[in-house]
């Protein structure tokens, strides 16, 4: 039998119904290298027995003639997602014994097409963080580690878990919600794919609020392809989420033709930032000859206000998370730490139940609305927002598609960069513009650096445009042929 | 704008969070220094921009007025960290 | 009527008044989510996740409440805004489940408007209303189930609200009352809220300051929890003698929320006053702007009802009613209905004084409400016809009137069963008049001799002979006749 762990999603469907295996053989694997990963901190929940059960009844069901899509492939769902019945923290001390009694529209949608659950995956707490070492749950820790030097990494934040998970095949794809980078960033620090569709495309009904304007939930992967596949499953207009856009889902894996001739790709001029790796400059030069072998047009383009994208993002994101994270109270779940009168259980549950990350923010957040500042930050920042979908609208007059690399650097050590914010906060200077402009947006393995790191490439599209966002990205994977894994060393 | 521990602390109590007093004086810092990293927002000209407050270029949905939800108490009150007789309970509030 | 001005011990002083009313949107579910919105229910199970904000819970707007909200404006003569927004207004409150309460801030659906109010005299007042926005109720607390512990019922967390903001247009109690009672009185004719106080569907914080007259605006008080008219009225006249009281002393007034104590019938400091409110209003990420399209504005407003200012304009000037007559008549729109069902066809002033006489004395003293009144329009309508040709004078109408209130019988039936058909025969009438005078010969001959004042006697005579059928008329034309001799 095939390894049946380092199968891509694509090839275990194939597998499956050609009879090669069984989802239960498929799942018992994957519970048994997810418990042999623990040292990985990837899950924070591990859910064997209802995905062994998921199993039993997807191989019914292809027994019957009667088999779905999706039917008996393991996925890890980040914990932000409410799933019904299991414990949801959102890595977070406030949601202690938090079993939410609904399911998540994406998570509903990928178990109806038959997926199975392993478990629920590590991330930085309320998705705040670059390098899931917010978590509440203590840090995930990359796959990989540099050549010769065993000091373990960070996977990318904040859907660390989930990146770690596909990258040291403990799941066959996972779900990750991108804020400013948080499955672009982890997927390029593991070497997977990571893909945060249009907003509007997923709905965020059920998945944990950070930033409301931003969120959106997205698939990651070990292949384009299953990025594909499993996107079109997670997608779809949700009647209960008002900013859900009513618009069929297309069939994502039919679009990756490999035929980008003629696609015109911008380089923006901008993202050439201070801080960037040599290694990363050079990926970036070999990513756009990749594209132009192809017979793509690639073109110097300007996106004049990405330098104000990240002071942006730390406002508006904040600001949002403050009111979204209110209620968080200890009257109805979740942690409750008592006081002598309301408002001291208040003060002592939210100033407990927090990290130390989450307080900043929430304290940033309440002060940039507060009365007599909201004009100066809020307000401005919301202008500025505007200004960057406006380049991004005026680039995508003359380009299809725009090429970056997805981070300034590779994966950094666990600790390297705690004690400054911004500089942590830097890491997602290539990701934040396009989620403020609510553009599709994919990062895909590239390469790897000197010392053996994974870095990732960064492609954007037009609004609902996943199409051409995930042909341009097939065609970035086959020039790469990235086959490097990690190492298997999940020993602390 | 510089941030002061008084500030902190304000908006700390606005926030509904404590923040014990050691860790006052590091976290001004940090948010002082957060907030004047944002501030070069101010030398963007935003003149006639509107602000942008949502991504998506819908009208806002609407959902017919009847009754498709509710009638499950207990599903409510099930992760409540204090219940009673089919209310939530919290330390008494004198208004 | 209170005078414009008041008198405090060094010199006059004028009340300024303006009012925040909280009226509870009709509709069958919630402004953001499908719960029902009812009164009464048990606790905690007309919530839905949305409404206990449980996490990742995301709000979706009732059509029919933004409907409702437009008819409303329409009503209040209130600029419709094509586009609103829905902010946060963030505060912590046990009964506050989201942390914020999803308002309209700085883009309300509804801008300026006017409700014209009718002063003693005859003449009108237009009070200014700022805005009117939608929004949702918060939880409720209760405070006195246990000793240590405040309980929370989250039934009505996320119920539409309408918040009504007037100008501080009013200058007297009985001007906030009016206001009041007209507003209501718009509301329930539109349908859009049943203006029940006591259930608490319909709630009012009054704004009051005083000054002294011509001068600019004095510093203003707010009253939380006036949810009766009568209270309205006490509160502002409490709050503004209070007012006084400090000024003249030398004192100045703390801008603050207050509270109505409607047992001691005083308004007192709020103790829960900590520290300022800062409520970080920003548009709601989780929602778009309201856009509301003329076509849809043309249609609501092809649907409203007549409402009351234009319905007392068309009584006055059809049914040739007073002034205040048609105010009675137009104050609800049941009653309004019931007069005109009475009145079609028929003598419109005696249906009105029948219909603000007699019929409401009966209601009130039954305590009925006019829809299970045991003499319905039509009925009524009978008994006046009644009255017309001839068949029943005025006195016998109010009891016939009293047995149909009894029996729910029509007016004819009752005529028929007590034989109380006034005699109109010439003969019979003849006859009563002959033995009266024949009786009472000395006062006959008294009366001819000038002492015309007897004839209310003879009158009375002939009425008793009849049992009080005798039709009045004739009797007095035949009374006249035969006495003149």
């Amino acid at each position: 039998m095939a390894n049946l762990t380092g199968l891509s999603i694509a090839e275990a469907l194939d597998g499956l119904a050609r009879r090669e295996f069984s989802a239960g053989e498929l799942v018992q694997a994957h519970v048994a290298a997810m418990a042999a990963a623990r040292p990985l901190n990837a899950y924070i929940t591990e859910t064997p027995e209802r995905a062994i059960e998921g199993a039993k009844a997807a191989d019914a069901r292809r027994a019957r003639g009667e088999a779905l899509p999706l039917d008996g492939i393991p996925l890890a769902i980040k914990d932000l997602y409410c799933t019904e019945g299991v414990p949801t923290t959102a890595a977070s001390h406030i949601l202690d014994g938090f079993k939410p009694p609904y399911e998540s529209t994406v998570t509903a949608n990928l178990w109806r097409a038959g997926a199975v659950m392993l478990g629920k995956t590590n991330l930085d707490e309320f998705a705040m963080g670059s390098s899931n070492t917010t978590s509440y749950y203590g840090a995930a820790r990359n796959p990989w580690r540099r050549t010769g030097d065993n000091r373990p990494l960070v996977p990318g934040g904040s859907s660390g878990g989930s990146a770690a998970a596909v990258a040291a095949r403990i799941a066959l794809g996972a779900t990750g919600t991108d804020t400013g980078g948080s499955i672009r960033q982890p997927g390029a620090f593991c070497g997977i794919v990571g893909m945060k569709p249009t907003y509007g495309r997923c709905s965020r009904w059920g998945i944990v609020a950070f930033a409301s304007s931003l969120d959106q939930a997205g698939p990651m992967t070990r292949s384009v392809r299953d990025a594909a596949i499993m996107l079109r499953h997670m997608a779809g207009h949700d009647p209960k989420d008002s900013t859900s856009v009513p618009r069929p889902v297309p069939d994502y894996a039919a679009a990756l033709t490999g035929d980008i001739r003629g696609l015109r790709v911008g380089i923006p001029t901008e993202y050439r930032v201070d801080g960037m790796s040599d290694e990363v400059t050079a990926l970036w030069r070999q990513g756009i000859a990749w594209l132009e072998a192809a017979g793509a047009k690639t073109r110097e383009i300007s996106l004049p206000h990405t330098k104000y994208a990240l002071p942006t993002y730390y406002i508006i994101a904040p600001a949002e998370a403050s009111s979204n994270l209110a209620r968080y109270d200890g009257v109805r779940y979740g942690l409750r730490v008592p006081g002598g009168n309301l408002r001291e259980m208040y003060d002592n549950t939210r100033g407990e139940g927090f990290g130390a990350e989450v307080r900043r923010r929430i304290l940033i957040g309440t002060y940039v609305l507060s009365a007599g500042y909201y004009d100066a930050y809020y307000l401005k920042a919301g202008r500025v927002r505007s200004l960057i979908a406006r380049d991004f609208a005026s680039a995508f007059e003359t380009v299809d598609a725009i090429l970056t690399p997805t981070a300034p650097t590779p994966a950094f050590a666990i600790g390297e960069k705690s004690d400054d914010p911004i500089a942590m906060y830097l890491n997602d200077v290539f990701t934040v513009p396009a989620s403020l402009a609510g553009l599709p947006a994919i990062s895909v393995p590239g390469g790897l650096t000197r010392d053996g790191l994974p870095l990732g490439l960064h492609l954007i599209g037009r609004a609902f445009d996943e199409e051409t966002v995930l042909r341009a990205a097939g065609v970035l994977e086959t020039a790469a042929s990235f086959t490097a894994e990690p190492q298997g060393r999940w020993s602390p | 704008m510089a941030i002061d521990k008084a500030t902190v602390a304000k908006v700390a109590a606005l926030a509904r969070m404590r923040v014990p007093e050691a860790e006052l004086d590091a976290l001004t810092g940090e948010l002082g220094q957060i907030i004047s990293w944002v501030e070069q927002l101010a030398e963007v000209d935003t003149t006639g921009v509107e602000p942008m407050t949502s991504v998506v270029a819908v009208d806002l949905p609407r959902r017919p007025d009847a009754v498709t939800d509710g009638g499950y108490c207990e599903k409510v009150l099930a992760n409540a960290p204090q219940g009673m007789a089919g209310f939530f309970a919290v330390p008494k509030v004198i208004e | 009527m209170t005078a414009a001005t008041i008198q405090g011990k060094t010199g006059p002083w004028e009340m300024v008044i303006g009012l925040e009313v909280h009226a509870q949107v009709v509709a069958k579910a919630k402004l953001f989510s499908g719960a029902a919105a009812d009164f009464g229910a048990e606790p905690n199970s007309q919530v839905s996740l949305v409404d206990a904000a449980m996490p990742g819970m995301l709000p979706v707007i009732n059509a029919y409440c933004i409907e409702q909200a437009v008819k409303t404006g329409l009503g209040i003569a209130g600029a419709i805004n094509r586009r609103s927004i829905f902010d946060r207004k963030n505060y912590f409150y046990a009964d506050l489940p989201a942390g914020y309460q999803i308002s309209q801030y700085s883009d309300p659906i509804v801008g300026r408007g006017a409700v014209t109010i009718d002063l003693p005299g005859g003449v009108s007042k237009v009070i200014g209303v700022t805005r009117l926005h939608l929004e949702q109720d918060a939880g409720k607390s209760l405070h006195d189930r246990h000793p240590t512990l405040t309980f929370v019922d989250l039934n009505r967390s996320g119920v539409a609200l309408m918040e009504i903001v007037s100008e501080p247009d009013m200058r007297a109690p009985e001007e906030a009352a009016l206001y009041l009672t007209k507003l209501r009185s718009i509301l329930r004719y539109l349908g859009t809220c049943d203006g029940n106080m006591e259930e608490g569907s319909m709630r009012c914080d009054v704004n009051v300051s005083v000054r002294r007259p011509g001068e600019d605006l004095g510093t203003r008080c707010e009253v939380k929890n006036v949810n009766s008219i009568r209270y309205v009225r006490q509160a502002i006249e409490h709050e503004a003698g209070r007012q006084i009281a400090i000024l003249e002393a030398g004192g100045g007034i703390d801008q603050e929320t207050r509270l109505w104590d409607p047992v001691k019938g005083e308004t007192r400091s709020m103790r829960s006053k900590e520290e300022a409110h800062d409520y970080r209003y920003f548009p709601d990420p989780d929602l778009l702007p309201l856009v509301l399209c003329e076509a849809e504005v043309a249609r609501i407003e092809g649907s409203m009802p007549e409402l009351p200012d234009a319905k007392k304009a068309r009584f006055v000037a059809a049914y040739d009613l007073s002034a205040y007559d048609a105010g009675v008549l137009v104050a609800d729109r049941e009653t309004a209905d019931f007069y005109e069902g009475v009145a079609r066809g028929r003598d419109a002033k005696l249906a009105a004084n029948w219909v603000a006489g007699d019929f409401f004395a009966f209601l009130n003293k039954s305590g009925k409400a006019l829809a299970e009144a045991p003499v319905d329009a039509g009925r009524l309508g009978g008994l006046i016809d009644l009255i017309g040709d001839g068949t029943l004078s005025g006195r016998l109408a109010k009891e016939v009137f009293e047995a149909m209130w009894e029996s729910r019988e029509s007016a004819l039936q009752v005529v028929e069963r007590l034989g109380l058909k006034q005699i109109s025969d010439t003969g019979a009438i003849e006859a009563a008049i002959d033995a009266v005078m024949a009786r009472e010969s000395g006062k006959v001959a008294e009366y001819r001799s000038g002492k015309e004042k007897l004839f209310g006697f003879f009158v009375g005579q002939v009425m008793r002979a009849t049992a009080g059928k005798a039709n009045p008329a004739l009797v007095n034309d035949l009374l006249k006749r035969k006495l003149g001799g």
